[in-house]
């Protein structure tokens, strides 16, 4: 048995990273805080690396699959005797696999805001927020139990609240920031029911007991109900919502797009690269218990995904704040690799959507972040988010060009850049599964070449815009990690997946399938052509377009108005119709109540209190009065 | 001599003085009339506790011992009033009970 | 003399001392001072209770002693400790030093002041430390009554009115508690025997049930007002608006702990068939609590008014556990009120400070803080990350005790509660972000402020002193959590016996 108890560092560092530079901000120097952050990274980075290499390649001789190691736990709390809450590091194929991804995009993203926020305010408090961030997200993969889990979601729920709001000065991202928060809040109220329901049926938190195929849990299920449906059912399908929640996935993808006024590298860190995948992670590692016990909520799962891919890769086509569109693609490879789950089986072949879902998982990670410091690039040189201001610029910035044209070609499937195996993968599973979502899934990759060629052209191409300023290329910190995952974008496709990460740890063999392959690398390629043609040169196509199809175009364009319908629910409905009221009932008539008491004391006083008039000879009266009258009285009932 | 004459009728002058004085104390404005109402009603008692230390307890002196009592109290009382009674013309230039109402609610 | 009067003796000779000082500083110094000694007397004496336990000592209550002081009646000094009673203890003690921190620049009359705000942490040390029901409604009276003036002297707005308000509601209460401990103690023979206040003897008797019925929800509502209890809480927001700094952070932090804990001390423990019975109307109501205190505190403007709702949420949460009357809730229960206790004491500490410094609580007028005062601002983040049950904080710990516990609840009505009571954390997101995006956030709204000074000494010991606790509890909650668990057994076991019966 290797001896893996040195993953506890992996946490440990970039916490005690946070609390270092976070304690000193203000007494250190910025750019000091920015280094020591990136060196502790690189190191986080490096264990990483190690630990994949330990686990993947020098497994003990003669087991056959990947097995679940717990190198690390301690017991945080007791709930009941046999409920408890452990800290600790849970390594399988996923885990070591997520464990890859966030360190090596976040070690690039420690390395570009070296260059990115050089000179902004609050550089220090970017470093301690993203090595937050990073502890957090580390331990969301690593969580042995459910719980721990969730603590790591809330934790990462959080860094990225604050780093939304990081310009806090500006109230677009303070509001975003706000918006971000409330929302996935509410999406994790879903998982913590979901995990109250869970736990009170299986007594434990544990992932290893909960997703034992052999274990109580699945074969056992329960036959408690609530509302004429099996009470694990509601359990996962609130646990998915905590996800959707998290990964934007329709309806409660909101959040996502606001969230892109943080600063560049924090979108391409936590909003593209490992954030928004927790919900996919967090459906993987539960996946046992949505196969075998609960297919319902794993159809559910399929749906959603396959739904917001489409209605996300529809808005992106009209977007035109390059981040934008840059989110909602980001929404809409989620949404493949939700539906990749939601198809998948289990097991050798029959989990063939799940490894494909990991493998999109990784690859997307790498194309997406680059794409996003590839843009923060462009927005670094020339000051604005908007394409609409942007074109031409591969003169004046050929390493950004260059890596932000591969990352375009990787995410529109092109062999042999790495997204075109893994979404292979995926649209040969939901082909297997599932009919109709295969054309979605088919019609999106169309819709994803062209509209990321339509920024593509747009920025790089076309009209040569006037620039107040020569924009020029980024510094060496910003550039190298471009070429990095430019790089990654390339080769990660090669790596066997299939050998390495899947559903029960075992290996299986790949076949491509050349029916779906050729197809869907022609749809990739008409949609760039139709971009080619529309934005290579300034035309009036796309413009007359937006007039013929005017409502389809402006529904797009505002993104279907949901951000209407939930400001209509927050403001109108729970702050004016249920807030308001509920203050308005207190002080009128709970508190009206309680004055009321005191009020009619006060006006019987007040009705009593001219007896007390001051007036000696009338107290005289009433005295001699009552002598009197008590006198006869006593005569009167003693002598009768 | 005095035999003959019943308790009843001190007892009928003495009630008769009491109710003069209780009518007075209740109806007289001024301050100086309300002191003087008083003290026939101390009075009234006094003429009770002699008779009936007469009558009723002949060997006996509490009854005169009171009265005595009352009276040297009464005449104290009379002095402490009649002070009160001028520092109140003093405050408010006449000695009109009404008018001294301070002590109300 | 036994190491538990000290807590009482403590306070006592440090307002001996106060009346001798001739100024401010001398006050404030003496007054630090002593409540210094009773935070370490207050550290030594968890230390000292878990090398009790640790020696293997069972007793329900330890150090405990007894001394009779009014014979004919049956009444007697009784004290002693358990695992709750010191955390509470502590948290109390930690409260009130970092009180005298924040109110480190009262110049009206700092003597009296000092004084009064001292003799109420008697009260409440002392009402912690009794285990007889006479001794401890006079300890919970002694803590109340200085509240009156403290508010009606020293406070702001509109404080007679408030001070009033507060002081006649809790009496009222009180009027309510004291007939209920009558009760109890009439009933207290019922095995045989003499009558007595002292609550481990009373626990070993059936009290007749016709009797329970009356005077459980007595006792209940009695200490439910002062917890905040719906539909008597109106107090509290009017209450803590105008009451200086340290008396909201004691209020809230401190008193209205007095109401969770004499709720289940003394209403459940003693009486437990009819808190078995009668459970379902108070769940209701504090389940109306929780979720309507957050909603009323979105919509507020006060920044006391916000956390005085948030109060009644959260306090409400602490009855709500109670109720549900497994170990597991209990412990969360316990847990909520301390950490809600060091939360608030935290919140109302910062907003004193932000209040004196731009004398207003209004958060429309308020803006752009973070820039201004940074330290204070970080801290008023942490403590609303504290409130909305951020986990590594101590709310998110105690939160969810309380929700598995709840949920762990045989029955649906019980389990559909306690989601409902769940829901409140999203609503408690939004009333704090709002704060915080509005106050801290965004540009600065006022050209005066920036002229505003950041945090004193004396504020960051108060706030870095609360901010530490929180953490503390929140990143290792074991240790607390046992030390209270153990402490559960006698009262869950009486609840369990109502059970069966």
């Amino acid at each position: 048995m290797i001896d893996f108890s040195y993953t506890v560092l992996i946490l440990l560092i970039p916490l005690f990273m946070f609390l270092l530079i976070g304690l000193t901000s203000g007494k250190m120097k910025p750019a000091l805080s920015g280094y020591i952050g990136t060196l502790a990274m690189s190191v986080v980075t490096l264990l990483s690396y190690y630990t994949a290499y330990q686990y993947f390649f020098n497994r003990p001789a003669g087991t056959e699959i990947f097995e679940k190691i717990v190198p690390f736990h301690t017991v945080w709390v007791h709930f009941t005797d046999t409920l408890y809450v452990d800290l600790g590091v849970l390594l399988d194929p996923i885990s070591v696999m997520m464990l890859v991804v966030i360190t090596t995009v976040s070690l690039m993203v420690h390395i570009y805001s070296i260059g990115y926020m050089h000179g902004e305010k609050g550089y220090s408090r970017f470093y301690a927020f993203l090595s937050l961030f990073s502890f957090s997200m580390l331990g969301l993969v690593v969580a042995t139990n459910i719980f721990q889990m969730y603590m790591f979601w809330e934790l990462v729920g959080v860094s990225s609240y604050l780093l939304i709001s990081f310009y806090y000065e500006k109230p677009t991202a303070v509001s975003a920031g706000k918006k971000a928060f409330i929302v996935t809040r509410f999406a994790d109220l879903g998982f913590l029911i979901g995990i109250l329901i869970l736990s009170y049926i299986s007594g434990t938190f544990n992932f290893v007991e909960l997703t034992d195929p052999q274990g109580a849990l699945i074969t056992q299920g329960t036959s408690l109900t609530f509302m004429g449906i099996s009470a694990l059912t509601w359990a996962l399908t609130l646990i998915f919502m905590g996800g959707a929640g998290k990964s934007a996935m329709f309806p409660l993808h909101i959040w996502l797009p606001d969230a892109m006024e943080g600063p560049t590298p924090v979108s391409a860190l936590i909003h593209a690269a490992t954030m928004v995948v927790a919900g996919v992670y967090l459906v993987a590692r539960l996946f046992p218990i949505y196969y075998f016990v609960v297919p319902d909520a794993l159809t559910i799962v399929a749906y959603v995904g396959g739904f917001t891919s489409l209605f996300a890769a529809v808005i992106a086509c009209t977007q035109t704040d390059i981040k934008r569109v840059l989110a909602f693609s980001t929404m809409s490879q989620i949404g493949y690799m939700m539906l990749a789950l939601g198809v998948s089986g289990y097991g050798g072949e029959h989990g063939l959507g799940y490894m494909a879902s990991m493998f999109h998982l990784f690859t997307h990670a790498m194309f997406k972040a680059l794409l996003f410091l590839g843009a923060g690039a462009i927005i670094h040189a020339v000051h604005t988010n908007d394409m609409n201001h942007m074109g031409g610029l591969r003169k004046y910035l050929p390493i950004t060009h260059i890596t932000f044209l591969i990352a375009t070609l990787t995410i529109s499937g092109m062999p042999p850049f790495s997204a075109y195996f893994s979404k292979d993968e995926i649209l040969v599973a939901a082909f297997e599964h599932d009919k109709f979502l295969f054309f979605i899934e088919y019609a999106v990759s169309g819709i994803t070449a062209f509209y990321m060629f339509r920024l593509y052209f747009n920025v790089f191409w076309g009209k040569s815009t006037h620039y107040h300023h020569t924009p020029h290329e980024s510094p060496l910190t910003m550039t190298v990690p471009l070429m990095i995952l430019a790089v990654a974008s390339m080769f990660t496709g090669f790596i066997p997946f299939n050998d390495l990460v899947t559903s029960n740890g075992a290996a299986f063999e790949l076949h491509t399938d050349w029916s779906v392959a050729i197809p869907s690398v022609a749809i990739g390629l008409v949609g760039i052509a139709v971009a080619w043609i529309f934005y290579k040169k300034q035309s009036a196509i796309p413009d007359k377009l937006a007039v013929t199809f005017k409502y389809p175009y402006k529904w797009s364009f505002n993104k279907f108005y949901i951000d209407e319908v939930y400001l209509f629910v927050t403001k109108k409905i729970i702050f004016n119709r249920i807030s308001a009221p509920v203050a308005w009932f207190d002080r009128h008539v709970v508190d009206a109540s309680m004055n009321g008491i005191s009020w009619v004391t006060n006006a019987i006083s007040d009705q009593i209190k001219g007896l007390q008039s001051g007036q000696l000879q009338k107290y005289g009266f009433v005295f001699v009065s009552g002598v009197l009258i008590l006198t006869f009285a006593f005569v009167y009932f003693l002598f009768n | 001599m005095l035999s003959e004459i019943p308790l009843s009728y001190f007892l009928v002058v003495s009630t008769l003085m009491f109710f003069i004085g209780i009518y007075g104390f209740l109806t007289r404005k001024n301050l100086i009339t309300i002191l003087m109402a008083v003290e026939l009603i101390l009075n009234s008692v006094n003429i009770n506790f002699v008779a009936f230390n007469r009558y009723l307890f002949p060997n006996q002196l509490e009854g005169h011992f009171f009265s005595l009592f009352i009276i040297a109290v009464a005449a104290a009382e009379a002095a402490v009033a009649i002070a009160i009674i001028i520092s109140v013309y003093r405050r408010y230039s006449n000695i009109d009970v009404e008018r001294v109402d301070t002590m109300k609610y | 003399m036994d190491f538990l009067t000290l807590f009482v003796v403590v306070p006592v000779l440090t307002i001996f001392a106060i009346v001798f000082t001739k100024n401010m500083k001398q006050t404030r110094l003496v007054s630090a001072i002593g409540m210094g000694v009773q935070l370490i007397l207050a550290i030594a004496l968890v230390f000292m209770y878990l090398a009790e336990r640790e020696a293997g000592n069972t007793a329900e209550m330890v150090f405990s002693h007894s001394y009779v002081w009014f014979e004919s009646l049956n009444i007697q000094y009784i004290i002693g400790v358990d695992g709750i009673s010191v955390a509470m203890i502590l948290l109390a003690a930690i409260v009130v030093l970092t009180g005298i921190f924040a109110s480190w620049q009262v110049d009206f009359l700092p003597r009296e002041f000092f004084i009064s705000l001292i003799f109420l942490s008697a009260g409440v040390f002392g009402f912690f430390i009794s285990l007889d029901l006479f001794t401890m409604f006079l300890f919970y009276e002694v803590a109340v009554i200085p509240m009156y003036l403290l508010i009606g002297i020293w406070g702001t707005g509109p404080k007679e009115y408030s001070a009033m308000k507060l002081t006649l509601m809790l009496m009222g209460a009180s009027a309510l508690l004291l007939v209920g401990l009558l009760g109890i103690y009439f009933n207290s023979n019922a095995g045989g025997g003499d009558l007595t206040f002292n609550i481990l003897e009373i626990a070993k008797v059936n009290i007749p049930m016709s009797a329970q019925r009356m005077f459980f929800p007595m006792t209940f509502i009695g200490f439910g007002v002062l917890g905040a209890l719906f539909p008597f809480h109106t107090w509290s927001p009017d209450g803590h608006a105008s009451a200086p700094t340290a008396v909201s952070m004691l209020h809230a932090g401190v008193l209205m702990k007095l109401g969770g804990y004499g709720a289940f001390r003394v209403a459940m423990y003693l009486m437990p068939d009819a808190a078995q019975e009668m459970a379902w109307i108070f769940l209701i109501l504090t389940g109306i609590s929780v979720v309507y205190g957050a909603f009323g505190a979105i919509f507020q403007k006060d920044l006391k008014y916000i956390n005085a709702y948030s109060s009644v949420s959260h306090c409400g949460l602490v009855l709500f556990a109670i109720l549900m009357m497994n170990k597991t809730a209990l412990n969360g229960a316990i847990l909520q009120m301390i950490s809600h206790g060091l939360m608030t004491a935290l919140f109302f500490a910062l907003i004193g400070m932000i209040y004196g410094r731009t004398h207003t609580r209004m958060i429309n007028q308020l803006g752009g803080l973070m820039k201004i005062m940074p330290v204070l601002s970080v801290s008023y983040v942490i403590a609303g990350l504290a409130s909305l049950g951020l986990p590594g904080l101590s709310g998110f710990i105690a939160e969810m005790t309380i929700f598995f516990g709840a949920f762990q609840h045989p029955d649906v009505f019980h389990r559909v509660l306690t989601i409902t009571a769940a829901a409140s954390i999203v609503i408690t997101a939004v009333y704090i972000l709002r704060v915080v995006g509005q106050i801290l956030y965004g540009p600065v709204t006022n050209e005066h402020y920036l002229k505003l000074d950041d945090a004193h000494w004396y504020e960051r010991v108060s706030t870095g002193v609360l901010i530490v606790a929180i953490a503390g509890i929140g990143i290792a909650p074991l240790w607390l959590s046992d030390m209270i668990n153990d402490s559960l057994n006698p009262i869950v076991h009486q609840l369990m016996q109502a059970i069966v019966k």
